[in-house]
């Protein structure tokens, strides 16, 4: 038995057999094998030297009109794959060493590859390059087929990983993969995000789990207290067992306040909406009696294929959503593309700091074709529910100014066809960056709402990369520099007199919700699963309580000594919450 | 260059002439050593042979056939390596690769030409 500490990002627990899913980007780690899987592994590697000479072969044969260098780079690349001693060096290790074919695999060509890095000669010390190439080209293979197991699941699994990315995530059956665990993340990596809509229970930032998971390993993910224990003994599984049955109970009393308003001890009416991107989420959050969305992601229409969506793909998708909804708002937010992965492995040269880059709004505005058509879309859409636009990262005036004047546009377009759309949508932007919430009086003027995404805010006020574990801790949106900003912008949005809300992790955080509400909050928009929960927190306290708690805490200049004196506000004021 | 001719095994009899040794030192003479092209013509030329070949610098033995072994001597400009071959082609097999490395150079630039 193993229990590893990490941070707990979606509650719930889950005992399943373990299902490892490895990423050819990182460092494989080292897992121990059955003597009698000696020879499957042993196939296993035969397999993928030749289903890698196979892709290989094809590769060439598509390439026309290539040069002789990069032929030669193909040739070369054969050559090791039909190289026996290679092949043998990398079978020997799953022998003496009784190691998966992927850490054979990795182990061997890392092993080549440090070796030519050694080499002083730099022409020749650069070869590693192609030893790595190699490397991943085998274990894309190897990879391959659980990548497939995971699509087409016939048992309950935990999913083990160094790192899922949101699409992995989103991916996943939720009828057979009952929780998750990673090696890196934090609270707010999108993975986490999409974990905590779908209701899987994960526990991510467990360092090194994935070196002392065996595929088939029984693991429990307590996504509760942010625990995961590996192999437990019988007594640990049956308190887990118990512990499990405890949180439905609770999940189920939660479920019957559903009905209730969303309403303060003293009879403050708060708006609760969900945040969405997937169409089985828009039915968790009527499940639990959300009011709305207040974020309705539009990634997931560009990253799930290769191709961008069509006008009339995306349109479906927002129609299918509002008409759910009815005349309960749904705030569509444009494509918020960039920083990622996907869009970063699509250019020709990686940005070198795309979190500073062409991200977001500023993705769209030099992309015209593909924005236009996305707001098409939502016009289109509009007629059919209560729909609302929002623009994510602005970051001046002026950016907003393009963005209003090319919604303007595609009105004009769809005016001059004759295609209906609502003229009076609702425009609104996030507040993600210091410049929008340092600028939020001048933009007010010009927007019907602001949404705060206390995410971006905080890792842009911070200059801190949440996803990063080494730097992690310092990421607080309870930080005084991001609370200074936060009231700015809810003091512009009331003088301005339009809508507020928040829409990040922070408004499904029980004590940061209390602080909140204190700082003048009336909407909020959260992670679905979230929602019964933070309408207890609602229902448990009085507006006054809050703006006490607010006033303490914006005269605190420690982010500790506000994090822990919102815990215990919290704890006395929601005993049965905490 | 240095050329030796031996026969082992006499005693044997019948195939003695069959396990014929050839053993030859090279130079590396063109600029960027034996890097991966180059290795790859090499690899090529000794699989055109049946008989075993074996590669050695100051430190190790390698498998002149093996690109991966070939490539991981790293054989810089002006490295010097023993190429031995045994086999029935063992003649034939040094000369190719020895016309390759010190002739041809790999049909690679030599410095200052």
């Amino acid at each position: 038995m193993e229990i590893k500490k990490g941070i707990a990002v979606s509650p719930g627990i889950s005992i399943a057999k373990s299902l490892i899913i490895d990423s050819e980007d990182y460092l494989i780690p080292r897992r121990s094998i059955d003597t009698s899987q000696r020879m499957h592994e042993i196939r296993r590697v035969r397999n993928a030297f030749r289903n890698a000479i196979e892709e290989l072969t094809r590769l060439e044969a598509a390439q026309d009109q290539t040069s002789s260098k990069i032929k030669d780079i193909f040739a070369v690349h054969m050559r090791f794959l039909h190289d026996r001693s290679l092949r043998k060096k990398i079978t020997d290790l799953v022998q003496s060493e009784l190691v998966t074919s992927e850490y054979a695999v990795s182990n061997t060509l890392r092993d080549i590859a440090s070796h030519f890095t050694k080499v002083k000669d730099a022409y020749i010390s650069e070869r590693a390059a192609d030893i790595y190439d190699i490397e991943r080209r085998l274990l894309k293979h190897l990879l391959g087929k659980k990548r497939e197991d995971v699509a087409h699941l016939t048992e309950e699994v935990v999913i083990v990983a160094r790192e899922l990315s949101p699409i992995q995530t989103a991916g996943f059956n939720r009828t057979f993969v009952k929780g998750i665990a990673s090696d890196a993340g934090g609270r707010t990596s999108h993975a986490a995000i999409v974990a905590r809509s779908l209701g899987i229970p994960a526990v991510v930032a467990l360092e090194d789990l994935t070196a002392l998971v065996s595929g088939g390993d029984t693991v429990i993910v307590d996504g509760n207290r942010g625990i995961v224990i590996v192999n437990p003994d019988e007594q640990t599984t049956e308190q887990y067992r118990e512990y499990s049955r405890e949180f439905e109970e609770l999940e189920h009393k939660l479920d019957t306040i559903r009905g209730k308003p969303a309403e303060t001890r003293d009879g403050v009416k708060i708006t609760l909406l969900g945040n969405i991107e997937f169409q089985e989420e828009a039915e968790v959050v009527l499940e639990k009696g959300g009011d709305g969305i207040g974020l309705y992601r539009t990634e997931f229409l560009y990253l799930n294929t290769d191709t961008e969506p069509t006008e009339q793909e995306q349109y479906e998708a927002y129609s299918k959503t509002l008409e759910v909804f009815g005349d309960r708002p749904v705030v569509i937010r444009t494509l918020d593309l960039g920083a990622d992965k996907y869009t970063q492995s699509k250019r020709f040269v990686p940005e070198p700091n795309p979190f500073l880059g062409l991200r977001s709004i500023r993705f769209c505005l030099q992309n015209l074709m593909m924005f236009k058509t996305q707001l098409r879309a939502i016009l289109r859409a509009s007629v059919l529910g209560h729909a609302k636009i929002m623009f994510p990262l602005i970051t001046n005036r002026h950016e907003l100014m393009q963005a209003k004047m090319i919604l303007h546009d595609v009105m004009e377009d769809l005016a001059d066809e004759s295609i209906d759309y609502n003229r009076d949508i609702h425009v609104g932007i996030m507040i993600e960056t210091p410049s929008a919430a340092l600028t939020a009086h001048s933009l007010a003027r010009d927007v019907d709402f602001f949404s705060i995404g206390t995410n971006d805010l905080t890792q842009y006020t911070l200059a801190v990369d949440r996803g990063n574990e080494l730097v992690s801790t310092l990421y607080s949106p309870v930080d005084p520099a991001v609370l200074r900003l936060i009231r700015t912008v809810i003091q512009d949005a009331h003088k301005s007199q339009i809508d507020l809300s928040v829409c990040g992790e922070m408004a499904s955080e029980p004590e940061c919700v209390m602080l909140l509400l204190g700082m003048g909050v009336r909407t909020f928009s959260l992670a679905p699963p979230m929602l019964p929960e933070i309408k207890q927190v609602i229902r448990s306290v009085t507006i006054e309580d809050c703006n006490k708690v607010a006033r303490k805490v914006l005269s605190m200049s420690n982010e500790r000594h506000i994090s822990s004196y919102l815990r215990d506000a919290a704890r006395k004021i929601l005993p049965e919450a905490f | 260059m240095n050329l030796d001719k031996q026969y082992i095994g006499t005693k044997a009899g019948k195939e003695t002439l069959e396990k014929v040794v050839h053993e030859m030192e090279v130079e590396i003479k063109n600029s960027d050593g034996l890097h991966m092209r180059p290795a790859m013509q090499f690899v090529d030329i000794a699989n055109k042979f049946d008989s075993e070949i074996t590669v050695s610098n100051a430190q190790t033995n390698v498998d002149g056939k093996s690109i991966m072994q070939i490539s991981m001597l790293a054989a810089t400009y002006g490295s010097k390596l023993k190429i031995r071959a045994e086999g029935p082609d063992a003649q034939e097999a040094i000369n190719a690769l020895r016309e390759l490395v010190e002739e041809k150079h790999f049909d690679e630039p030599m410095p200052g030409r």
